[in-house]
């Protein structure tokens, strides 16, 4: 066992995890599962535990971590991660044994009699891919659901940040099962040979490019997949509104949650012409009273995630299609990967920063004539992971509702349906498929099975060969359900 | 040369229009669908009757058992159960999120492709399109060139019951489907084998495309030592019924082969020989109760799985075949070698391996070493038996003492695990299978909890752990500051 987590610490150094590494990895990984200990009820509930006190005890470390690789502050850390990983435990644990009983179904006359009932089963082993912007979150939570199934696991934490991923190798290693267990830290190369393997399904959160290798590498063992992408999470801003709430609750969700870079996060926000000035006056009033004269260096703000991505939204901002369209900072520090809290006016549909995912502390605000013109905008691209509405009207949200298609829409607050475990979160379109989050990440990783019982009573002859004109009535009688139609067919009436 | 189908794209952008405008989303068009659904097998029944006839040589009887009296159901049963499933669903909040309301919204996937196959053309089309439909979607159906009049047919009765501006079938063969698979879809649907499966899911890939295969596998079927005569009748001819009496064993869910007690073995077959012959006659090519083999080159597979060395020596039954006619009768074997090909792969034909076991809880451990079917069966009444079955195999579904008589049972999901597939439909699994369950949460302006936003401090993290822990008393006292810690 401590060759193993020597071979997985030195991903960087000597030890090459390669294609064999992941083979045999996978392979022993499976010997456990088909062995039988990952499926007992003792066993999940004994790791589930395991992990809450993981949480409690080294909870300073996980805030260490995090500070280290985004500069989140102590706050965010608690709100985003650990709580709502302590929370996912908790639920799982309390749960686990009703979600693991069968579930009773109905049959009808065609098999009378019978009982039927749908029993969940672990898929085997699974492969958990997570994101660098809440790598704890994002690791943690699929590795709740697929222990909570019965699944042994992989978790190929993201390698752009560096101190959660190998807090967590070796968290993971000293508290849960390493027979059943295991983290491979690395990147692109390691990913790929861990790609290469044949998994009973992956658990990929990221972007929408590497989602396609993922789904493609799957496709050569008929894997399925949950993919938990991004998208331009829009919010449409009323004018009939409480204004002082709304301000509050976007730039929170915007520059409070990793400083824009969460996935739910908003990306943009759509007002009209008319309102546009009140709005930015209320966000620009936020800015200053959540993060000071400063928001640049308020030690309340994260920093942005890694050098790419710095590049990436410098060139947004940089880009001349929006010169003379910023209206609140635009200061970078590039040395500290700085970013202030940036607001675009207009900015051009061709512009970057209106057709990329922005995933950083910029905001552009798209101002329309009517708001009804905002639902169209929003349709006319691509699923977002979320779409927000800020409104008191009624008809509008109903409008919003039915006619604009997200994984998952909130009206009057952002980011917030994240919390709720009892709503499926997952994409549609180009931000994902497959949902996840309190049972329904019980479900992700289990495959339902259906079991039907007969007895040898009650035959139905008229299935049988040889064929006749009579059996074919009686069919008809039987598929139609109408038991009335079946005594006749047997009485030799019809 | 890369096929191009003429006026293709043409046909998916108007049915891309029709669908952002919002025509199949209405409960309405809905109905009226599925109404012409069931019109159409009402009207045409003979019209299908036929080219099942023509294509499979499938008689009337299996055809309305098996495709028409099912999809006459499902339809029905959609349209029963439409109303519930297109209602948005409340989702349960915890107390800090208070005051809010969350419900589950479901909404159709947009534009979809289902591609279905050849043994059971009309089953294996309209099912999936049923449930498509009644979730909103608009539907491209690719069916199998294999089965050419039942392909035509499919295509014509739809062009004269459904609506055309939304429901579209493109016939053809792969090359046609290579050609579909460049195009983006919502959602593509495939029943078939696992190749051209791994072929549509590379595919879909490129545009983040979900997909449901439904494909096939090994179907075993353990049957334990039964004493009582009854039951050994019943089970025999549901055994005969679920190897060579549907669609004479082209089937995804048919048994594909037996694993029995060595004491047992003998009784099995020599059942097994009466009831073959009580069912097909002693000439079953002429009982017109039995399918023939769909082409050529599955009767030239077929025949070269009896021709391995060590399977010949192992037929008990059988074995004889007619070339022109397409027809091989039903053929059992016992204990051919299980590295042989007829132990390896699926055999979707008129072929019954039987392998004997010491004891019948070995057939278990045999069922697990090999990849995961879409059924298994079990003819026992040993409770603990069918226990251990269920825990320690997998399999897209088990049925006991019968044979694929659960794909007709509409509150059962249907689809596979593993290598049979991955997905599911049937009954409301169809309607979820094309729709996207989006979470919908409404919230109010009152009660915001100020530890929400920044600048950070010490209270506000004890006011927001006493908040996720639900502590509301404690919560209250640090904000009144008469407390000073969570």
């Amino acid at each position: 066992m401590a060759s193993d987590e020597q071979q997985v610490k030195n991903s960087t150094a000597t030890a090459v995890f390669d294609s064999d590494a992941a083979n045999s990895l996978v392979k022993d990984l499976r010997s456990t599962f088909l062995a039988g200990k990952t499926k007992s009820h003792e066993w999940r509930l004994s790791q589930l535990k395991s992990l809450l006190k993981m949480l409690d005890e080294n909870d300073k470390q996980i805030c260490d971590a995090l500070f280290s690789d985004l500069g989140k502050h102590e706050m965010e850390a608690y709100i985003h991660e650990i709580a709502m990983i302590r929370n996912s435990c908790k639920l799982a644990l309390k749960e686990l044994k009703d979600w693991m009983k069968p579930e009773k179904a109905k049959t009808n006359l065609g098999t009378f009699p019978s009982s039927a009932e749908i029993v969940p089963e672990p898929f085997g082993v699974v492969l958990v891919i997570s994101a660098w912007n809440y790598p704890l979150l994002l690791s943690v939570d699929p590795v709740i659901g697929a222990i909570a199934a019965g699944n042994a696991v992989v978790l190929k934490p993201s390698e752009l940040a560096p101190a959660m991923s190998s807090l967590l190798a070796k968290l993971l290693g000293k508290y849960l099962d390493n027979s059943a267990i295991k983290v491979v830290e690395g990147a692109v190369p390691e990913t790929t040979a861990l790609l290469e393997q044949k998994w009973d399904k992956i658990f990929y959160t990221g972007n929408g490019r590497v989602a396609r290798v993922v789904m493609a590498a799957a496709a050569k063992n008929l894997t399925p997949v949950v993919l938990e992408l991004g998208g331009k999470s829009p919010v449409l801003v009323d004018s009939n509104i409480d204004l002082a709430v709304t301000a509050k609750r976007i730039v929170a969700g915007k520059w409070g949650c990793n400083n824009g870079q969460a996935c739910v996060g908003p990306d943009y926000i759509i007002t009209t012409k008319q309102y546009a000035p009140v709005l930015i006056d209320a966000f620009k009033h936020n800015v200053k009273k959540f993060f000071g004269d400063d928001p640049m260096n308020s030690p309340d703000i994260s920093r942005v995630g890694h050098e790419n991505h710095f590049a990436r939204l410098k060139k947004m901002l940089d880009d001349d299609k929006i010169s003379g369209k910023i209206i609140l900072g635009g200061q970078t520090d590039k040395n500290n990967r700085k970013i202030a809290p940036t607001i675009v006016l207009d900015a051009p549909e061709d512009s970057l920063i209106m057709s990329d995912e922005i995933f950083g502390p910029l905001l552009p605000i798209v101002t329309v004539e009517k708001i009804e013109d905002g639902i169209e905008f929003i349709r006319s691209r691509p699923k977002p992971l979320a779409a927000y509405l800020f409104t008191n009207n009624k008809q509008l949200k109903k409008n919003f509702v039915n006619n604009v298609s997200a994984g998952g829409v909130v009206i009057n607050d952002v980011t917030l349906h994240l919390m709720v475990d009892t709503l499926p979160f997952g994409g549609v379109g180009e931000s994902g498929m497959g949902a996840y989050h309190g049972k329904f990440s019980f479900d992700a990783f289990s495959h339902k099975k259906a079991v039907l019982y007969r007895g040898f009573y009650g035959d139905a002859p008229a299935r049988y060969p040889p064929y006749t004109p009579g059996k074919l009535r009686l069919l008809k009688a039987i598929l139609d359900g109408s038991l009335f139609g079946i005594i006749r067919t047997l009485f030799g009436f019809s | 040369m890369a096929t191009i189908v003429d006026g293709f794209e043409g046909e998916l952008k108007e049915l891309r229009e029709v669908f952002n405008s919002g025509k199949t989303r209405e409960a309405s068009w809905r109905r009226s669908q599925l109404q012409g659904i069931l019109s159409l097998f009402k009207e045409r029944e003979s019209d299908i009757m036929e080219a099942l006839n023509q294509d499979l040589g499938k008689h009337n009887v299996e055809a309305y058992r098996d495709e028409i009296g099912i999809v006459i159901k499902s339809a029905n049963y959609a349209l029963g159960n439409l109303k519930k499933w297109m209602s948005s669903k409340r989702a349960k909040l915890p107390l800090a999120s208070f005051p809010s309301s969350a419900k589950l919204v479901p909404e159709p996937l947009g534009v979809v492709l289902i591609i279905s196959s050849w043994n059971f053309p009309f089953g294996l089309s309209f099912e999936p399109t049923i449930g498509a439909i009644a979730a909103g979607n608009a539907v491209i159906l690719k069916p199998s060139e294999l089965a050419p009049t039942c392909s035509s047919v499919l295509a014509n009765t739809i062009r004269d019951y459904l609506d055309n501006s939304a429901i579209k079938v493109v016939e053809g063969g792969h090359h046609v489907g290579e050609y579909l698979l460049r195009h983006k879809f919502d959602k593509i649907f495939f029943t078939g084998g696992a190749r051209v499966g791994e072929i549509v899911m590379t595919a879909a890939a490129k545009f983040l495309t979900p997909v449901t295969l439904e494909l096939g596998g090994k179907c075993p079927a353990l049957v334990d030592f039964i004493s009582s005569s009854w039951d050994k009748k019943i089970a025999i001819k549901r055994i005969i019924w679920g190897k060579y009496g549907v669609c004479g064993g082209q089937a995804c869910i048919g048994i594909d082969y037996i694993l029995t007690q060595k004491k047992f073995a003998p009784t099995l077959v020599e059942l097994l020989q009466k009831y073959i012959k009580k069912s097909f006659g002693d000439n079953p090519m002429y009982s017109h109760s039995m399918t023939r083999i769909i082409n050529k080159k599955h009767f030239t597979r077929l025949k070269g799985l009896l021709e391995e060395p060590g399977v010949k020596s192992s037929i008990v039954y059988g074995g004889k075949s007619d070339e022109e006619n397409l027809f091989i009768e039903p053929t059992i074997l016992v204990d051919p070698p299980l590295d042989s090909s007829i132990m390896t792969e699926e055999i979707f034909g008129p072929l019954l391996p039987i392998i004997t076991v010491e004891r019948i809880e070995d057939s278990v451990e045999f069922i697990r070493a090999r990849p995961k079917p879409l059924a298994i069966y079990g003819f026992t009444s040993n409770e603990k038996l069918q226990k251990k079955m269920i825990s320690e195999t997998s399999s897209g579904s088990i049925t006991f003492n019968d044979s694929i008589v659960q794909y007709a049972v509409d509150t059962l999901p249907f689809g596979g695990v593993g290598g049979s597939g991955f997905g599911r439909y049937h009954g409301k699994y169809s309607f979820e299978n094309f729709s996207h369950q989006k979470a919908v949460m409404m919230r109010g302006y009152l009660i915001d909890f100020g530890f929400r936003y920044p600048p950070w401090n010490n209270k506000k993290l004890q006011l927001l752990k006493s908040g996720l822990r639900y502590d509301y008393i404690t919560l209250v006292f640090v904000k009144l500051g008469l407390k000073g810690k969570a």
